[in-house]
């Protein structure tokens, strides 16, 4: 029979210190930035560790908020999640459950379509040439619409509405349910899991994105939150408070408004990552079947 | 599906066979043209796009009728500074993610595969994987204090009497912060799926190795190594296709006028063309990158398949 060795030991107390200090790599930066955005200027330049603020003060926040253009560019960005979500799920949702019966003509075909378009694209330009074209640039569209059926969703959706049981999708069409009835009650209702996580993707990825509305969109009021914060926090313009006020403020450093527009983007998805982390995890598995 | 369609098309009469399929699935059909013709637009479209790069393009004349132009913006690609540049950073910082970026992962699920305790390995993986889920404007913003002058990184540097650097700003340190920050936000994330590969070792090959009285290290070196290197194979071709997308996110997002010269990348590169409206040079550029990731993704799943015929994209 087989015994722990001493040296076995070391490996496990060692392999439990290098996974604590890498979680503690990870959070740092984190609970610096959170730190940061709730002390007085005055602390900024303090050394040492920064786990709590010394004398917590809400003064960056108050003056972020204060700002014209973070509650316009918070409202943008939850409408294109909002909108991206409902529209990529009824869209994809549409488009892959014909894929997925069986008699659907040219079926082969549109899966190849499908895949290549994965493997190879027109490019940056050739798109926003197409979206100028269009009449999109500066509406919210044009931050919906080109990602609303992608092959990745399409197939995860297909391969999970092709697992249900052909019997239950026939006896209810013997009993007289047209197409649009068999979507919405029976094929949807059984799909729940890949709904959700393919919501919950389309969510996060509406919330972060940022690249699109900087080509798309040139009105600063349609502008979303990552724009917002990546011109005041990485692009320094004046954008959270002008030279004179920071010179006169005592309460608020750029460095403090920076951490704490920085938060105010952070906060929401903190909140829900709890709850979704594990949903995430599950669609990596949903993924990697193969279609 | 197939052999069905050469059936009806050896027949005769299959026009109208054909027909009757349309009228059959009607309803199928309007339901899923909606979404396809949003995804034909948006994807291939494009593509005819593209013919922009081999065109003198005029607004006013459309793609179609602008006189063509060969391949002179080819030519000016290759004669110039900016897009050899470019194509030079774009090799050396995919390089060194291969070299630094790739394995971290893995060795954070063999590490995680050892502890037994699974509270503390959820609570390690739950934090591991919470940088995935922020954009790199965030993760720049909070990166840009974090690893300024003043900012927290140094002030734990100087604990070791170490003198401030400013690590995002100076080229020197520019690559090494790229790959550094690229594995803060991705190592965890990037574990699931090895680890996955983990939990699915028979632990029937752990016990019966234990009673032959292996060590920890032969069980590792001979059970669990072994069994995850289909899984990096897989992983290591499937990802030569996007060998040119270095992260476009993680370096635009942190890069700044005195890195400009080791940070642009050929999308930085593609970027900047449209913004100049050198709509036709971008264009060209863009191609060499499709077509270049395009035949990687050729090559590599010709690998795969070399490799283990089951796998591959296709």
């Amino acid at each position: 029979m087989y015994k722990t060795t001493w040296n076995e030991k070391l490996f496990d107390t060692l392999n439990v210190i290098v996974l604590i200090l890498l979680a503690c790599a990870t959070l740092y930066p984190f609970i610096y930035t959170l730190t940061v955005s709730l002390s007085l200027p005055s602390e900024f330049k303090l050394p040492g560790l920064k786990l709590f603020p010394r004398d917590p003060t809400l003064a960056s926040y108050a003056h972020v908020l204060d700002q014209t253009g973070i509650g316009r560019a918070f409202f943008n960005s939850l409408q294109r999640t909002v909108i991206g979500v409902a529209v990529l799920l009824a869209a994809t949702a549409m488009t892959a459950y014909p894929l997925s019966r069986k008699g659907f003509p040219h079926r082969g075909l549109v899966m190849k379509l499908f895949v290549f378009s994965m493997l190879f694209s027109g490019g940056l330009i050739p798109m926003y040439l197409l979206i100028r074209n269009l009449g999109l640039l500066d509406s919210v569209w044009a931050l919906v619409l080109p990602g609303a059926v992608s092959a990745f969703n399409l197939i995860i959706m297909r391969n999970f509405f092709q697992a249900i049981p052909e019997e239950i999708i026939d006896s209810a069409k013997i009993d007289g349910a047209g197409e649009w009835r068999v979507l919405f009650r029976i094929v949807l209702p059984l799909s729940t899991p890949v709904l959700a996580v393919v919501a919950l993707w389309a969510g996060v990825h509406h919330w972060n994105a940022w690249f699109d509305a900087m080509i798309y969109i040139q009105d600063l009021d349609k502008q979303v939150l990552q724009l917002f914060v990546r011109r005041a926090v990485i692009e320094e313009s004046d954008e959270l408070a002008s030279q004179v006020e920071l010179l006169q403020a005592g309460n608020y450093s750029s460095e403090t408004l920076k951490a704490a527009t920085v938060m105010v983007a952070t906060i929401p998805i903190l909140c829900i990552y709890p709850f979704i982390q594990r949903f995430f995890v599950k669609g990596i598995m949903l993924g990697s079947v193969k279609g | 599906m197939k052999s069905e369609a050469a059936v009806a098309a050896a027949r005769p009469g299959r026009f109208r066979e054909r027909l009757q399929t349309y009228r059959h699935n009607r309803f199928l059909i309007y339901m899923f043209l909606p979404g396809f013709l949003i995804f034909f637009i948006f994807s291939y479209v494009p593509m005819y796009g593209i013919m922009i790069a081999f065109k003198d393009y005029r607004i006013l004349d459309g793609i179609a009728g602008s006189p063509w132009a060969g391949l002179e913006h080819f030519r000016y690609l290759f004669a110039g500074q900016g897009f050899t540049n470019a194509l030079r950073n774009t090799v050396v910082i995919a390089l060194l993610k291969y070299l630094f970026v790739f394995p971290a992962p893995i060795i954070l699920a063999l590490l995680l595969n050892e502890i037994r305790l699974s509270w503390f390995r959820r609570t390690i993986q739950t934090i591991s994987y919470l940088p995935h889920f922020f954009s790199w404007v965030i993760l720049g913003g909070i990166l840009f204090t974090f690893l300024g002058r003043e900012g927290g990184f140094n002030q734990i540097l100087g604990y070791f009497g170490l003198p401030p650097v400013n690590w995002l700003i100076e080229p020197s340190s520019f690559y090494g912060m790229v790959v550094i920050t690229d594995i803060w936000q991705s190592i965890g994330w990037g574990s699931i799926v090895y680890f996955a590969a983990l939990a699915g070792i028979d632990p029937t090959l752990y016990e019966a190795a234990i009673a032959d009285g292996a060590s920890r290290w032969r069980r590792i070196w001979h059970i669990t190594l072994p069994s995850l290197v289909p899984v990096i194979t897989i992983m290591l071709l499937l990802s030569l296709g996007n060998f040119l997308q270095v992260g476009f996110d993680q370096i635009y997002n942190l890069m700044t006028p005195t890195t400009s010269d080791v940070g642009d990348i050929l999308d930085t590169y593609v970027l900047r063309r449209l913004l100049t409206m050198d709509y036709e040079v971008g264009a060209a550029a863009g191609i060499f990158s499709s077509v270049f990731g395009l035949l990687l993704v050729i090559v590599a799943n010709y690998l795969v398949k070399l490799y283990d015929k089951d796998q591959g994209i296709w």
